[in-house]
């Protein structure tokens, strides 16, 4: 059964003036990977943004339109609640420099004041990290800062971070554009482990990365979300021009 | 309260120990939520009470200062006797006082600020003579005004007494020239250390310009270094002179508290801030009381002004 | 160019370092005199009977300053009790508010908070506190104080944080973490070193104040440890005994001098160390 777990309507977002994403509608099924690409100023960050209500948080932005998460509009939640069901990592890898390595994938949890059992905490770190093929490279070293490790290990940290708080679904904001090709070859791999629980919406200016990793693609163009289909149709049968033109490399 | 929608999807058709958790983390987040309200609208408030705050003075300073304002009137500025017994206020000895003493002491730390932020800012940025040098001006600074006006009764009015029979002056010792010699000293860290982060915004390529021309060092610090800075170097200077002019205990202890009107730079004298401090718990009468106020009002509203001044300058100058 | 030329210019340009050279370490002269001063004429005074007693009235040899080290510590206490809460959120609220017109003028007053003399606070205190209640008291003072510290906390707060990167806030937040807890768990744990060495300077600062507690604190002879009640200090004792006429009251001017000048540099140098060690790497 396939179902829909974000779900836009004539969405639209701005920057003061600047009308950064025009009218998107959009389905995102459920435990797939999909790939938001286009050129930089495209709006697909802002529409990423858009999705947990991290775009509100520049002084200044507005958004209007549909954006549900399980049929319910993440507008009318309080963002806590957003966030919460919708994780997100981010493009530079950003752990808490204060925290241990064990407390960065907890510091959902710790931070937010949430009790739990030892035992518990353990799993959950050793759950996570093991999610993201980190566990064997930290496990005997949780106790030193976040801000030791290599920026790959580092992504995949913040990525430990939000799949500890189990969400739904999980936003990447170019996530391998700071990192070297051998890390960012393990960060995709995670992908395919982490749609099995997830679904994972990912942005990026990488066309090959868009069709290594996604099941289906997302071309934004100008603020316009052009063409949505399976990745595979995307890049070997177009509809529209402009996508075309993008994936052959005629602008980028 | 928790509605379904509030619950991951996957909990809802699982285990009821799960949603029972569930839920609760949920509850948890709804406090949250009231919590997040609360502590936004209370930063709010702080931001505030600094307004109310700054207002509040300015409004105690003039509210009791209307006595004397509605008594003696504008000339209480310029009236040259000062006779709480005979009910005779005018307020020009102090602020003769504090004019001559804080311009005074800045001519003479003017020098010596400007030479620090030279030598740190063009000389050497860096080193451990530098350091030690920075971090010593730094102390100047953080040193007591008290103990700055303990030493100088102890130490310097003596060597200015004695300075002063050698040139044939009333060798009295405190006085408008002693307060000025410690307030100088005090100002230095002011204009200095601004002088110096001043002199490290000058664009490189400005400089070596000049020197491509085969200019000398200092005709590099005089042409390009100095002008650029100017302003900068000016605000230092302002922030140095809101800082002599508020001074208060250091020049009380050492300048002989007298309503005359100096007849000298090495006369005695009192400044408004020295004035309020010796008189204030004196003051029996309401309009005596109220006069040391606005002398208060005075000294407030110019340092503020000199400060905003001294700050919009900086301002400009960092934002170029 | 003629050699001789060039130099007479390369002269004048060795006269002007050497001379930028005098008059720069000219300003160490009068620090090194007042530290060597103070440490000559207090250091004898000071011993464990010093530290313990009360001043003798005149006449009598001995005596210490128990009731001024009590009072300061008590009055700085609470001063502080009050400056830093506000202090911070207020900082906090700027940081977090850059553009809105609050912010505008709360960043305004805080400059000119700065730049208030320190007598003029004491005024606004002697009507605030002292006057209503028909009293001097020791908690006019610490409330005097507060205000002197505060331009400091909030400052040293809103650069801090400002230094920070979004990227912190914004990975706190998409964790689903409410806007309090960010700041309290994240951003300050960060920030801390910059906001710790602002508390620790304003301390410094007002510990030395003595214009705002002449007509607030006002001193007091014996020991007191009530807040309601006048209170003696350490400055306003110095300010006192040195201005009086009596050897034995400059005997413990000097010994309080000394101990109020080693505190204030010990917080100074201290907060620099603190700064570097605690500063969390980004």
């Amino acid at each position: 059964m396939e179902s829909t777990v974000i779900k836009s309507r004539n969405f639209n977002a701005s920057f003061g003036s600047n009308h950064v994403v025009k009218n998107v509608n959009i389905d995102i099924p459920r435990n797939h990977v999909i790939a938001v690409m286009g050129p930089s100023g495209c709006g697909k960050t802002t529409y990423l943004r858009c999705i947990n209500r991290m775009h509100e948080l520049i002084p200044g932005a507005s958004s209007s339109g549909e954006m549900k998460l399980n049929d319910e509009d993440v507008y009318q939640m309080h963002p806590i609640f957003v966030r919460l069901k919708i994780g997100m990592v981010f493009q530079r890898p950003n752990p808490f420099p204060n925290l241990s390595i064990y407390d960065n994938v907890i510091a959902g949890y710790k931070l937010n004041g949430i009790k739990l059992p030892k035992a518990e905490r353990d799993r959950i770190v050793e759950h996570s990290l093991t999610r993201v093929a980190l566990w064997n490279e930290v496990k005997d070293s949780l106790n030193k800062k976040g801000s030791f490790l290599s920026g790959g290990q580092q992504q995949r940290l913040c990525i430990a971070r939000a799949v500890a708080m189990e969400p739904e679904v999980l936003l990447f904001d170019e996530p391998t554009s700071a990192l070297d090709p051998i890390s960012t070859s393990t960060v995709e791999e995670l992908f395919h482990e982490l749609k099995v629980n997830y679904t994972l919406i990912i942005v990026t200016h990488n066309m090959q990365q868009a069709a290594r990793v996604s099941d289906k693609t997302a071309f934004f163009f100008m603020g316009e979300l052009v063409e949505y289909d399976d990745t595979k149709i995307m890049f070997t049968n177009p509809k529209d021009n402009r996508t075309q033109n993008y994936i052959t490399g005629r602008f980028s | 309260m928790v509605t379904r929608s509030d619950l991951p999807l996957r909990v809802i058709n699982s285990t009821p120990e799960a949603i029972l958790k569930a839920k609760k983390r949920a509850r948890r987040s709804f406090r949250q939520i009231r919590t997040e309200n609360v502590f936004k609208r209370t930063l709010s408030i702080m931001g505030l009470v600094i307004i109310i705050l700054v207002l509040g003075i300015l409004l105690t300073l003039v509210v009791q200062s209307l006595p004397s304002i509605k008594a003696l009137g504008l000339k209480y500025l310029w009236s040259k006797v000062w006779d709480p017994v005979q009910d005779i206020y005018g307020a020009w000895p102090f602020l003769l006082g504090t004019l001559l003493s804080s311009f005074l002491a800045l001519i003479i730390s003017i020098p010596f600020s400007i030479a620090v932020a030279i030598f740190l800012g063009e000389y050497h940025p860096k080193g451990w003579l530098p350091n030690f040098l920075k971090n010593t001006v730094e102390l100047i600074a953080a040193v007591p005004s008290v103990i700055y006006g303990f030493w100088g009764l102890a130490v310097l009015v003596p060597i200015v007494r004695s300075f002063e029979s050698s040139i044939g002056v009333e060798p009295v010792g405190v006085g408008i020239f002693s307060s000025s010699l410690i307030l100088a000293v005090m100002i230095i860290p002011y204009a200095a250390s601004l002088g110096r982060s001043m002199i490290h915004l000058v664009p490189s390529h400005l400089k070596e310009a000049a020197y491509g021309l085969g200019a000398t060092r200092w005709e590099v610090i005089r042409s390009v270094v100095l002008p650029y800075t100017k302003s900068g170097l000016f605000a230092g200077i302002l922030l140095s002179l809101g800082r002599a002019l508020g001074e208060t205990m250091a020049v009380t202890m050492v300048i002989g508290n007298t309503s005359l009107i100096p007849k000298s730079i090495f006369a005695p004298g009192n400044t408004m801030a020295s004035v309020i401090a010796n008189e204030f718990t004196e003051a029996d009468k309401p309009v005596y009381l109220s006069a040391l106020i606005e002398l208060g009002l005075v000294l407030f509203l110019v340092t503020v002004v000199i400060n905003l001044i001294g700050k919009k300058i900086i301002d400009r100058f960092t934002n170029e | 160019m003629q050699p001789s030329h060039v130099k007479y210019r390369l002269g004048k340009s060795y006269g002007f370092q050497i001379l930028t050279y005098i008059l720069a370490f000219a300003c160490v002269v009068p620090l090194i005199a007042i530290l060597f001063f103070i440490i000559k004429a207090g250091v004898t005074k000071i011993n464990w009977h010093f530290l313990v007693n009360i001043p003798k009235p005149v006449g009598e040899t001995g005596g210490g300053i128990a009731n001024a080290l009590v009072g300061s510590i008590l009055i700085i206490l609470v001063a502080s009790v009050i400056a830093i809460p506000i202090g911070i959120m207020a900082g906090v609220y700027l940081s977090e508010n850059r553009k809105s017109r609050l912010a505008y003028w709360c960043r305004l007053s805080t400059d000119i908070l700065q730049g208030v003399p320190s007598i003029v606070i004491g005024i606004v205190a002697y009507f605030w506190l002292v006057k209503p209640f028909g009293k001097f008291s020791a908690l006019s003072g610490s409330a005097a104080l507060a205000i002197m510290m505060l331009p400091i906390v909030i400052r040293s707060t809103e650069e801090t944080l400002k230094l920070l990167p979004d990227s912190l806030k914004e990975a706190a937040l998409a964790l689903g973490m409410p806007f309090h807890r960010v700041i309290f768990k994240v951003i300050i744990p960060v920030g801390v070193s910059g906001i710790l060495s602002g508390v620790m300077l304003s301390i410094a600062r007002i510990t030395g104040e003595t214009a705002p507690l002449l007509f607030t604190a006002f001193g007091n002879p014996y020991l007191s440890t009530k807040l309601t009640q006048p209170m003696q200090s350490l400055p306003l004792l110095i300010f006192n005994y040195a201005t009086s006429p009596y050897n034995e009251w400059h005997d413990l001017a000097w010994g309080a001098s000394l101990i109020l000048l080693v505190w204030v540099l010990f917080l100074n140098i201290f907060t620099k160390i603190v700064t570097r060690k605690w500063k969390v790497q980004l």
